[in-house]
């Protein structure tokens, strides 16, 4: 029986599509989505996997099927047709990917407006102060006691200053140190943040917790409670809000469950908003190279219900009251005290550590 | 007579053997274009090798979720090395050896326009390489990863990171060299009758990757000096301690960066234009589409390099523009894939290593295409960005098409290069192995960088152990399958059967003229008695194959020789009579 080639197209047609579909939602891929923000951003996943699919098919499909049934027969040393090009199917396959590219943008842009990356909108707050308007060639003309000294606010220092109010995050960042970016006038936002999703806009987030990145840990500060932690504990269903920056080199807060990802920069203040939705413990990875010890600056990183954040949070201001947390600032510490968390962490007996010194005598 | 014939005739290649090169001359300083292409592929070969056996080293390490095998900062060196060396050392050079070697044959030219400048930029790569190689044995390799970036990078070692800058430095300024040499000889020495539509593919894609090395590794240069006076000199360009900018050396790294994966695919997109037809034996489906599209490549390549620091510190509005050209780069890179499938398709393969490898790169580049288009998505890009998502799909679009594109170059012009044959029961070995090996290596790390696995680190969550168990042993493959590949080329260099000048029956001038060509490559100037890619013509009548959508009357709605697309011979010349209006 002799089938035609347009039922066979057809036919791989709806198989490639069928395919990709199935593909597209059955991939396994990615980790369990614990916020609101992380199952819109699946959601896009699942559909630029679905395209991939079935452009991978096609793609594979062509040159396989090619190396098979046009390979050159034994003792044929003709050449094979002469066909140069034709601009029809060209413009064809120039309009659909562009297409395809332009819906998966569109579509991107919806998600990254809904997990809130254009809130605040920076464009329009952020005012364009006198001196930015000042063209160039005006200085000429004034001299200085005319310039008028520089008002505009300086959003990082705004919100360094803010943090720094509570002791406890104050203890553990060197804001002192480093001085905090300028933002430029106009759209020159320079501290990126993933604000409140729009339907949330407006409101303050129900918690507030400092991050503050250091080599090679994270230290946590709840400015309500004044806690200081080496593990971030959030309750479930409650928008939290991570504001952090960088005591030394950049690190990257990431929590994969979260499909969140923000780079904690030195001088610089990102702030990222979520609301968790599925409780469990999750990792929470350094996700930026910040020297040797890297791959292990990554800590707990927990969703629970309401009750059990209520009593983490009274063990956590026990301990605070009880042991007076001294300093965090690991040059002041002895090299046992600094090791000994991460020790616990290794799960070294501590007589292991006695064994090898005795060794090196 | 065949094309290939008809060419050959108009293009009769000397007899006699004659200059034949002694092996001092290839240690030498010499200004001939082919010694210096054979100086850049060799030296770039040693590199890719060393450049290997730290790959092997990272991926050693990460068989197990501990560090067992080295320290801490010795791995960090390893993937730092690793890296720098496969993108300075092998890879960007490695284009520049072909083009070297091929751009004055293929245009009909003696030599390079500057053959001086020529051995200066490629004597400027072994002491730049010797030095970044012996800072392993001053004992502090450079470590903060091939970025480099501030802070991180003034607070690792010193040394380390100053031998690292000027590496890269002289590196970047041969590169430079290279591409006016290459800009300069596409532009004044072809042959009288070739114009820009009818030089081979290969010849567009160099214009198009020395546009963007000119525009760009300035850049770079510029930010490795202020970065460099950060770190000897105590200034603050970038130090955020003293005020400066880290992010600004973000920028302006990657508006270097990122233009330079183009600088490493697109020399290899031309070769892959080339040898796809030759081996097809059928013309190259739509010539100005692919020529134009490595124009676009070249064009939108220098405005998406923000896309690389999507989690760092720019706003949202410049995040959801960065996101649009990099997906905008996706259609003329379709519009090559499609043409090259489109060549394939319906042709009579000659399914050696050469072909092999060039289809075995339009599969496994097509991969770290599609992911390309996926990191480009904004929200999803915040996930995997700095993730094995990202090694990933890096080495697909590196391995899986730069490499698997330079050993395609190395099988197709191996005969011209060295006058022998491969073998070519060891090239399939080889090719088998590779793509079994690249697959093995890199496509499990797909799946760990989505569910949390970061990059460049030497411990990690248990739960990824038998994935990157999987991994390490693909590397190991890839490691052995490099064996067949050098005992081929060294016994088939001398030993192999002699090849002749046109084993492949191709039509591109570097075939017109003896292998290895001639001391100043042709005897009499050539000339185009058929368009570099008329594979077919004279069977025109044989066979009809139906072209979807085409009107043979129309010149823009042609599949045939009368295409609007197609690459015309010169028509003082041309060996069909209808050619020769």
């Amino acid at each position: 029986m002799n089938i035609p080639s347009s039922i066979w197209t057809l036919i791989v047609g709806i198989a490639v599509t069928i395919i990709s579909l199935w593909y597209g939602q059955n991939h396994g891929l990615l980790p369990t989505a614990a916020s609101d923000e992380a199952e819109l951003v699946d959601g896009l996943f699942n559909a630029m996997l679905t395209i991939s699919t079935g452009l991978f098919l096609i793609v594979e499909g062509a040159l396989i099927y090619s190396a098979v049934r046009f390979r050159r027969r034994p003792g044929d040393d003709s050449d094979g047709p002469p066909i140069f090009g034709n601009i029809p199917l060209e413009i064809l396959w120039t309009a659909i990917p562009a297409i395809l590219v332009i819906g998966i943008a569109i579509y991107s842009f919806d998600v990254y407006n809904s997990i809130g990356g254009f809130n605040p909108h920076g464009v329009h707050e952020a005012p364009i102060g006198e001196q930015a308007v000042r063209m160039p060639g005006a200085a000429i003309a004034a001299t200085l006691s005319d310039t008028p000294p520089n008002t505009d606010s300086n959003l990082n220092q705004q919100k360094s200053d803010a943090a720094m109010q509570d002791p406890a995050t104050a203890k553990v960042r060197n804001a002192d140190q480093i001085p905090q970016r300028q933002n430029a006038p106009g759209v020159g936002v320079v501290s990126p943040s993933i604000g409140a999703s729009p339907d949330q806009e407006g409101t303050s987030p129900a918690l507030t917790i400092n991050v503050t990145g250091l080599q090679y840990a994270w230290i946590f500060t709840y400015p309500d409670t004044g806690i200081t932690s080496g593990e971030l504990h959030v309750p479930v269903g409650r928008e939290v809000q991570i504001s952090m920056t960088a005591n030394d080199v950049i690190h990257a807060f990431w929590v994969p469950e979260l499909r969140l990802k923000q780079d904690a920069i030195p001088g610089r203040q990102s702030e990222i908003r979520f609301t968790p939705r599925t409780v469990g413990e999750y990792k929470l990875i350094c996700a930026e190279l910040c020297g040797p010890y890297h791959g292990a600056m990554n800590t707990q990183f927990v969703i629970e219900t309401p009750e059990a954040f209520e009593q983490w949070q009274q063990e956590q201001i026990a301990n605070t009251d009880s042991q007076q947390l001294v300093a965090v600032n690991s040059a002041d510490l002895s090299p046992a005290e600094f090791l000994a968390p991460y020790i616990s962490d290794l799960e070294i007996q501590p007589e292991m550590l006695h064994q090898i010194h005795h060794t090196h005598h | 007579m065949t094309q290939a014939q008809l060419q050959e005739s108009a293009n009769p290649a000397q007899s006699e053997e004659h200059g034949v090169r002694k092996w001092r001359d290839y240690f030498s300083f010499n200004t001939d274009h082919k010694v210096i292409g054979i100086q850049y592929l060799v030296t770039t070969f040693i590199f890719y090798c060393i450049g290997g056996v730290l790959a092997d080293l990272v991926r050693t390490e990460l068989r197990t979720p501990e560090t067992d095998f080295v320290s801490p900062e010795v791995y960090n060196s390893l993937f730092t090395l690793h890296a720098t060396i496969m993108i300075f050392l092998w890879i960007v050079p490695a284009g520049a050896g072909f083009a070297n070697y091929l751009i004055p044959l293929m245009i009909g030219a003696k030599d390079m326009a500057f053959p001086r400048l020529n051995a200066v930029a490629f004597w400027m790569i072994p002491p730049a390489g010797l030095l970044l190689i012996s800072s392993l044995l001053v004992g502090d390799a450079p470590d903060a990863g091939w970025t480099s970036y501030p802070p991180l990078s003034l607070v690792t070692g010193q040394v380390g990171e100053a031998i690292w800058i000027m590496s890269v430095l002289l590196l970047g300024t041969s590169s430079i060299l290279g591409a006016i040499n290459f800009l300069v000889t596409i532009w004044k020495m072809r042959i009288p009758g070739m114009t820009v539509y009818q030089m081979p593919l290969f010849c567009w894609a160099m214009i198009a990757t020395s546009a963007i090395t000119l525009l760009s590794t300035p850049v770079l240069a510029g930010a490795l000096v202020l970065l460099g006076f950060d770190l000897l000199a105590g200034t603050t360009f970038f130090n955020p301690t003293g005020g400066g900018d880290p992010i600004v050396y973000q920028h302006m790294f990657w508006f270097y960066s990122h233009p330079a994966v183009y600088i490493m695919i697109l020399p290899f997109f031309g070769l892959i234009s080339e040898i796809l037809p030759v081996h097809a034996r059928k013309p190259v489906f739509g010539y100005q589409a692919i020529a134009y599209s490595s124009l676009a490549i070249s064009f939108l390549g220098l405005i998406v390099w923000a896309h690389h620091m999507f989690t760092s510190g720019i706003p949202g509005w410049l995040r959801m523009f960065f996101m649009i050209t990099t997906m905008i780069i996706a259609v003329p890179t379709g519009i090559k894939v499609f043409s090259w499938v489109a060549t394939v398709w319906g042709g009579k393969l000659r399914l050696n290593s050469a072909m092999l490898f060039a289809m075995g790169f339009v599969g496994t580049f097509v991969i770290g295409g599609i992911s390309g288009v996926m990191l480009a998505a904004v929200p999803f890009d915040i996930h995997v960005h700095d993730t094995y998502f990202v090694v990933a799909h890096l080495h697909y679009v590196l391995f899986g098409g730069s490499v698997l594109g330079i050993f395609a170059g190395y099988y197709h012009w191996f005969p011209k290069i060295t006058g022998r044959m491969l073998n070519e029961f060891w090239g399939k070995v080889h090719f088998a192995l590779t793509i079994v090996g690249l697959n093995l290596t890199f496509l499990p790390m797909h799946k760990l960088g989505m569910m949390g696995m970061n990059r460049r680190i030497a411990v990690y969550d248990p739960k990824f152990e038998t994935i990157n168990f999987i991994c390490t042993m693909g590397s190991y493959l890839l490691a052995v399958s490099t064996f067949p590949f050098i005992i081929n080329a060294i016994w088939s260099w001398m030993y192999g059967s002699k090849a002749g000048n046109n084993p492949w029956q191709a039509l591109t001038l570097e075939w017109m003229t003896t292998s290895p060509p001639a001391i100043e490559n042709f005897d009499k100037l050539p000339v185009l008695a058929t368009g570099p890619y008329d594979y077919g013509m004279s069977n025109a009548d044989d066979e009809e194959v139906e072209v979807p959508l085409s009107d043979e009357r129309e010149p823009a709605l042609a599949a045939g020789p009368n295409s609007a697309l197609r690459a015309d011979p010169d028509p003082k010349f041309a060996a069909n009579p209808e050619d020769r209006k």
